[in-house]
């Protein structure tokens, strides 16, 4: 009876674990706003705390959209980035000033680091200058990537424009 | 516009519902794994499922005794797959679950009882999310691995 019992165990945290990991795919979470950006450059942060609010062309090796930059870090071993290549690519495609960027974490490490970032696909959202408005993780189709851009609807009215 | 795609479009694409199948296959011995308890009879099955990550590990996941069923009798049913899945992410998986099962069964047959049950219990876990939520766990530990390896070097 212990085995059964183990075998249920074993499922129901399985079960539990899925249906909290399906649930967070592609959620896009805001940026701390509260926290101050250093004007001095990338301050040194705790895990998990992005270390860097504003990314520039030269980080991410492209230019960035007039409204929105959806950079999003891949891996060679991920199962949802092409999906989610494909969604954010669409949506990039048919919103004006709207950029997709993907990038290789093996190749940008350092930026993975700085923004501690732990899974891959992660989009990080940008606004007008290259301000990070916010993430998502995981899969990510095409309703939740035009979700992100609410937080942006215009230049003007994202976070960050009026004070750069 | 996209700027960059170093991942680039998957090379010789595979169906993703195999590895899924396969997953579901591989969750069911290890309930038979646990529900033996120990003993031989564990550490064989046991055995049979590390062999299939084995051979997923070397040739991929259309390699494994587990997508030749899938081929043979369970794709003949469903309609052709809407999009193709980059192999080398379940083949990833595939390490990952011959690590975990191989390290098993290797404890179990040095005398260590409790190994067998133990990985069949964390490779159940990891293939019933894979066959039932399509989550595959390893990849999802990918980057972490990665952080630490390059930390550490």
């Amino acid at each position: 009876m212990a085995d059964v019992a183990l075998v249920v165990a074993v499922l129901a945290l399985a079960s539990v674990l899925g249906a909290a990991w399906r649930a967070r795919n592609g959620r896009f979470r805001p940026a701390d706003v509260a926290r101050p950006a250093d004007p001095a450059g990338p301050a040194v942060g705790g895990p998990g705390t992005p270390a860097v609010d504003v990314l520039g062309a030269a980080d991410v090796g492209a230019p960035l959209g007039d409204r929105a930059t959806f950079v999003q870090l891949s891996s060679e071993v991920c199962a949802a980035c092409r999906s989610t290549r494909v969604a954010l690519a669409g949506v990039a495609a048919d919103e004006p000033g709207v950029v997709h960027v993907e990038l290789d974490v093996a190749e940008h490490l350092d930026l993975v680091r700085r923004l501690g970032v732990m899974r891959t696909p992660t989009t990080l959202v940008l606004g007008p200058r290259g301000r990070i408005v916010g993430r998502m993780s995981g899969a990510t189709d095409r309703r939740q990537a035009l979700a992100a851009l609410e937080s942006c609807p215009a230049p003007e009215s994202c976070p960050g424009a009026a004070a750069a | 516009m996209t700027a960059l795609r170093p991942p680039g479009p998957p090379a010789g694409g595979i169906d993703p519902r195999g590895p899924r199948v396969g997953a579901g296959i591989n969750a069911v011995l290890l309930v038979v794994v646990l529900l033996l308890g120990g003993g031989a009879p564990a550490t064989a099955v046991l055995a049979v499922v590390a062999a299939g990550f084995a051979l997923g590990a070397v040739r991929g996941v259309p390699g494994t005794w587990q997508a030749w069923v899938f081929g043979r009798v369970v794709r003949p049913r469903l309609a052709p797959p809407t999009d193709l899945e980059d192999p080398r992410p379940p083949r990833f998986a595939q390490v990952v679950g011959l690590v975990i099962t191989g390290l098993g069964v290797v404890l179990g047959l040095l005398g260590l009882a409790w190994a067998v049950p133990a990985a069949a219990a964390v490779a159940l876990a990891a293939a019933f999310l894979n066959a039932a939520f399509g989550l595959c766990l390893g990849c999802e530990m990918y980057l972490l691995g990665l952080r630490l390896r390059t930390r550490s070097a």
